[in-house]
């Protein structure tokens, strides 16, 4: 072994007075500043940060705040808007929240239609520009709550599902509704891995899907909705986990029985049908007792029903909620 | 061959302790001027985690490079590598045990006892602790250096343990986590390898101690 007594390393060091960058430092400081930077690039290349530079979108004209509920108190502050349209959930693109809306950049959302079919009087295709004059778009504001323990406050656009099922009238047999998201491999780089089994099905029971508060969004902030958020229609269910307000939706279809749900699918045990927010019932990942609002440090006590107990309780009344969790 | 000329081991542990703290400089950095993103402290937790096992690929990695290249130089800088895996991994801890449970004990145990990934993560950074604090050449001398290398094999069980964890946190598992378990195959293949072929290597010329003294 090449070792050398302190005293060797001193003498063979010592340069002219007044000369600091002997060759040897100046070595040994490229050597520093090559590695540095080279660490400093791959750090870089896999810890991107968040470029908040959301693409701009068009203005929702005549949006009225909706008197049907109030909206969360005051110290709840509505989440920014940098925020909403830059960490997302949406496995069609990627499974990283942070790069759903780079992704999601030249998703194309006309032409487009929505296909209402099923146990239904009157089924129908409609065209996304003719289905948002159905009814007046009105402003809720709605805590937004993921099963992965975060949550917003998001002042979505819209209207009630009840609208648009009043016009296809559903048979007496319908009970449930189910949804579909587009499944584009073309643009959604996420559905050609193959994670989830795509196409994205969602569903609620046909009493959630008539509840005021269900919403078929089309904007936030007044604005029209960015792909990222789930353009050009997606379902907005305020009291369940964030994953049943499906995206991008193209086919809604009234049907007899449970229909099958994609988070569901996966894993049974994790991910019920119902999948209300509920803090006293834990996922095996998750407690949910609390959540951390985006943009918050600390974190707040999860609300039952996502603070819409009184609203929606009654459609749960003497379910084991433990059960259909 | 460029492995056979020995680098100026002083200098190059320096090169390697300073540019071992560059993601956590850039990750301070970026904290400082609110550049993680919406949710900071996941992010935190996430890049730290991800660093973790980083490091504890880079010590595992020092065995085989060194069977491979015949730089046995290479051993020098491994206890650097693990304990910058202990100390990332510490981090990682700190910021679930702070930003996630702000320090509340009993809130903390109940949750590493439900939460079965909690569990694999804890106890895989437990098992680095005597790793750390035996890292001396000190307590190379105590424990002799065969016990200190008996006792050293517990860093198989924290790396399995970490990519486990990693699997069992996401909801969906995507190559980077594919990835992760396959570098960790090698990492531990390399060594099944090495195992089958040592009796060949043994009857050449015997077998230089397991840990290099100063």
């Amino acid at each position: 072994m090449l070792t050398k007594k302190p005293g060797e390393i001193f003498s063979s060091e010592i340069t002219d007075e007044g000369t600091f960058l002997t060759r040897r430092n100046f070595v040994r400081a490229a050597a520093l500043a090559a590695t540095t930077a080279g660490t400093g690039w791959l750090y870089r290349r896999f810890a991107v940060p968040t470029p908040f530079a959301p693409l701009a979108a068009a203005e929702i004209e005549g949006v009225k705040p909706s008197d049907a509920l109030l909206p969360p108190p005051p110290n709840e502050a509505i989440t920014p808007y940098e925020k909403i349209t830059n960490y997302n959930n949406y496995y069609e693109f990627t499974t990283d929240k942070e790069d759903v809306a780079r992704l999601a950049r030249d998703f194309t959302t006309r032409p487009w239609t929505v296909s209402v079919e099923g146990l239904v009087h009157k089924p129908r295709v409609f065209d996304i520009d003719e289905l948002v004059r159905l009814a007046p778009q009105e402003e809720r504001v709605y805590r937004f709550r993921c099963v992965e323990g975060w949550s917003m406050v998001i002042p979505w656009v819209g209207f009630p599902l009840k609208k648009l099922l009043d016009q296809v009238e559903p048979m007496g047999n319908a009970a449930y509704v189910a949804f579909e998201t587009i499944k584009r491999p073309k643009e959604m780089p996420g559905v050609r891995s193959a994670t989830l089994d795509f196409p994205y099905v969602e569903g609620l029971r046909l009493d959630e899907a008539l509840h005021p508060l269900t919403l078929l969004a089309t904007g936030i902030y007044g604005k029209v909705l960015l792909p990222q958020n789930g353009a050009p229609l997606r379902l907005v269910v305020p009291w369940k986990y964030g994953y049943k307000s499906a995206k991008a939706i193209v086919k809604i279809r009234l049907v007899a029985s449970e229909p099958p749900t994609t988070w569901n699918l996966n894993a049974p045990n994790e991910y019920g049908f119902y999948s209300n927010v509920n803090p006293r019932v834990a996922h095996p990942r998750w407690s949910q007792a609390d959540e951390r609002r985006i943009g918050e440090f600390g974190r707040r006590d999860t609300l039952m029903f996502n603070g819409y107990a009184d609203q929606v309780g009654q459609l749960y009344a003497g379910m084991d909620l433990r059960k259909y969790f | 061959m460029l492995f056979n000329a020995v680098p100026d081991i002083k200098f190059t542990k320096f090169l390697l302790f300073v540019n071992c703290l560059v993601p956590l400089a850039l990750l301070g950095w970026d904290a400082y001027h609110h550049r993680l993103g919406a949710n900071p402290t996941e992010f935190a937790t996430r890049s730290t985690g991800v660093l973790t096992l980083i490091f504890l690929f880079l010590t595992l990695s020092v065995t085989p490079l060194r069977r491979l290249t015949k730089a046995n130089w290479l051993i020098k800088f491994r206890k650097m590598l693990g304990l910058y895996a202990f100390f990332y991994g510490a981090l990682h801890l700190l910021t679930y045990v702070w930003f996630d449970k702000f320090f509340n004990l009993p809130e903390i145990v109940k949750d590493t006892w439900q939460r079965r990934f909690i569990l694999v993560g804890m106890t895989s950074f437990l098992l680095m602790i005597p790793l750390a604090l035996t890292s001396t050449n000190a307590a190379v001398k105590r424990l002799g250096g065969k016990r200190w290398a008996k006792l050293h094999k517990l860093v198989y069980v924290t790396a399995v343990g970490g990519v486990i964890h990693y699997w069992m946190i996401v909801k969906a598992i995507t190559s980077t986590q594919i990835a992760f378990a396959a570098v960790l195959a090698a990492l531990l293949g390399a060594r099944v390898v090495f195992r089958l072929t040592r009796p060949q290597a043994k009857a050449q010329k015997p077998q230089p101690r397991a840990v290099a003294s100063k």
